[in-house]
């Protein structure tokens, strides 16, 4: 009796922790679960990023896996709570650990890793400095976490089948980052922007900011019915949940343009530039000055 | 059991999430004479020559206190008296304690420097202290130094757009800071569009470690005489960019010759006239 209670309570315990990973189905077969709007920590353990999963006929599609091993799990457990179907592609949207460090979660499942052409490199410039991150900042507990390459690269565009159920990814040009990779569901016309689109939190400049504002120009053409951000409350109106964030690299955009223009050092730029933005942000304070280090080194090259 | 094993592991996760905890403390910035990279670097530039530290009024060095960008962290180097022909400040030794190369660079500078001021931007790879040594025409050493936290996971000393930066290799851009005036310093800045990278990283399709390419020598003159000379390395941040002073006495060149790691020879020069603003590549 009492190892049945103990048995009891643990199953208890594990469905209320895996319940603790909440989960939302946005259209059919399509999960998403929303990180906080934090900063990576030892309390979060790196589950700040919206991740998911779609489940077709045959086979599942994980499209990224959360900051840490810890979340890569809870994320592989709402898989297998979700479908007895096996997980047959780990997408990764982009290299940034909050999407890529859950991976090792899903080794033993034996998926095929799918990125952008340019994400093995990326991973391999990063993945040292990301990995020493991750220990320094989030500790012991992410331990197992692991950079996972990806086998299957996309260069432009590639289809995937996961059995009456037909994923379109598209491989961006340097944006959010130089390995940005979206998701289409045809579907549901789901459009998986992963981090190209920020809501709520501060959108972060890490590739190239005229880039990434010249894909955005793109996005209004793309007829959607559910928009999946990085960050930030899923289904925003589409495509007036853009403006925000095209707004504000357009403030950088103008504002670094002057800087320059009056021959402000990068760290007067850094001090000064895109303060009226900071209301409209979460997290502003963690990410916009780096934004504004992005965009100097970035305009000063321009004429 | 499924379920049991779950929670044993998350448990276990949970436990070890506590003790992380207790293991973060509000760090004090450690001891920075004890940095065993530093002792050896001490030891290698200036052997047993003592260093003026603390409140020295030769030169202070302005970091940031955390790393916003890991890979451009803005550091000034800024003298706190002229370049006299009798008294100047000869070198500046750069030294991040924790970088995989420390010695991120060694300027060496001149009277018609006007003035030993540098600025630039260097990548840092983990929390560390930052050291600007400055050795004076005399053979006396001063340092200053600050201790720089990298900002998080996002931000790695790597380039932002790879392919984009090899395009680019070798453009250069010179500005003048504000109307040249005659005989007094004057700030300019020199600008080298380079990848700048190590080399630590590997290819993953070949297999083999991509060879390190990055700025290894730059010269400055004016009309025909030294105003700064540069050694520096990979720590530097991509496209190098260099803020700094000369003291023109009558219209002239300033001219940069730039090589880096594979023998390739990179050169600029801008006209300077007194009373214009200028700039060039």
């Amino acid at each position: 009796m009492r190892i049945l209670l103990c048995l009891f309570l643990a199953f208890a315990t594990g469905r209320a922790l895996a319940s603790g990973f909440a989960l939302n189905e946005i259209a059919p077969g399509i999960y998403v679960h929303r990180g906080v709007q934090e900063d990576s920590s030892p309390q979060n353990l790196g589950d700040i990023a919206n991740i998911g999963f779609i489940i077709g006929d045959k086979c599942v599609a994980v499209i990224d896996t959360g900051g840490s091993i810890v979340i890569g799990r809870k994320l592989r457990q709402a898989v297998v709570n979700a479908t007895r179907l096996p997980i047959c592609y780990v997408i990764n949207t982009h290299v940034h650990p909050d999407h890529i460090f859950g991976n090792a979660a899903f080794k033993d499942d034996h998926p095929v890793f799918v990125g952008h052409d340019k994400l093995p490199a990326a991973m391999a410039a990063r993945g040292g400095n990301y990995l020493n991150a991750l220990k320094r900042d989030l500790g012991a507990a992410t331990q197992g976490s692991e950079i996972i390459i990806p086998t299957l690269t996309v260069k432009d565009v590639l289809e995937l089948d996961l059995g009456g159920r037909r994923l379109t990814l598209k491989a961006w040009r340097t944006a959010h980052t130089d390995n940005d990779l979206t998701v289409f569901d045809e579907k549901t016309q789901t459009l998986w922007l992963s981090d190209l689109l920020f809501t709520e939190h501060i959108p972060v400049v890490d590739g190239s900011l005229k880039g990434w504002l010249s894909v955005l120009k793109e996005f209004p053409g793309i007829k959607a019915h559910h928009i999946i951000p990085g960050h930030g409350q899923p289904d925003p109106p589409w495509p007036q949940g853009l403006q925000a964030e095209s707004d504000y690299l357009n403030v950088l955009l103008s504002e670094v343009r002057e800087a320059i223009k009056h021959r402000q050092t990068l760290q007067q730029a850094v001090d000064t530039v895109g303060l009226s933005q900071r209301n409209r942000w979460l997290l502003f304070d963690s990410f916009h000055r780096r934004n504004v280090t992005a965009a100097y080194a970035e305009l000063e090259w321009e004429d | 059991m499924k379920s049991f094993i779950l929670s044993t592991r998350l448990a276990l996760a949970l436990g070890a999430m506590l003790f992380t905890t207790h293991a973060f403390p509000a760090d004090p910035d450690p001891d920075p004479a004890k940095s065993e990279i530093w002792i050896k670097v001490k030891n290698s530039l200036f052997e047993e020559r003592a260093i003026e530290t603390s409140g020295n009024d030769i030169i202070t060095l302005d970091t940031p206190v955390r790393a916003e960008d890991a890979a451009t962290v803005p550091i000034a180097i800024k003298a706190q008296i002229p370049q006299n022909p009798e008294k100047y400040v000869q070198t500046i030794y750069l030294v991040i304690d924790k970088n995989p190369s420390p010695i991120a660079a060694v300027f060496h500078l001149t009277p018609d420097s006007g003035r030993a001021d540098i600025d630039t931007r260097v990548r840092i790879e983990e929390y560390s202290y930052v050291r600007a040594i400055a050795e004076m025409n005399d053979g006396q050493l001063y340092m200053a130094m600050r201790y720089v936290k990298a900002s998080g996971g996002c931000s790695a000393p790597a380039g932002k757009d790879q392919e984009a930066a090899l395009a680019r290799l070798g453009k250069m851009k010179f500005r003048l800071e504000n109307e040249v005036a005659l005989n007094r310093p004057n700030l300019a800045q020199l600008m080298i569009s380079h990848p700048n990278n190590s080399g630590l990283q590997m290819d993953q399709l070949t297999r083999h470690y991509i060879p390190p390419r990055f700025v290894k020598k730059i010269d400055v003159s004016y009309s025909g005489k030294l105003i700064l000379s540069a050694d520096v390395d990979f720590s530097i941040s991509e496209n190098p960019n260099f803020r700094f002073y000369f003291t023109p006495r009558e219209s002239g060149d300033l001219k940069a010759e730039v090589i880096d790691s594979s023998e390739l020879k990179f050169n600029s020069y801008i006209r300077v006239e007194p009373g214009v603003t200028a700039s060039g590549s």
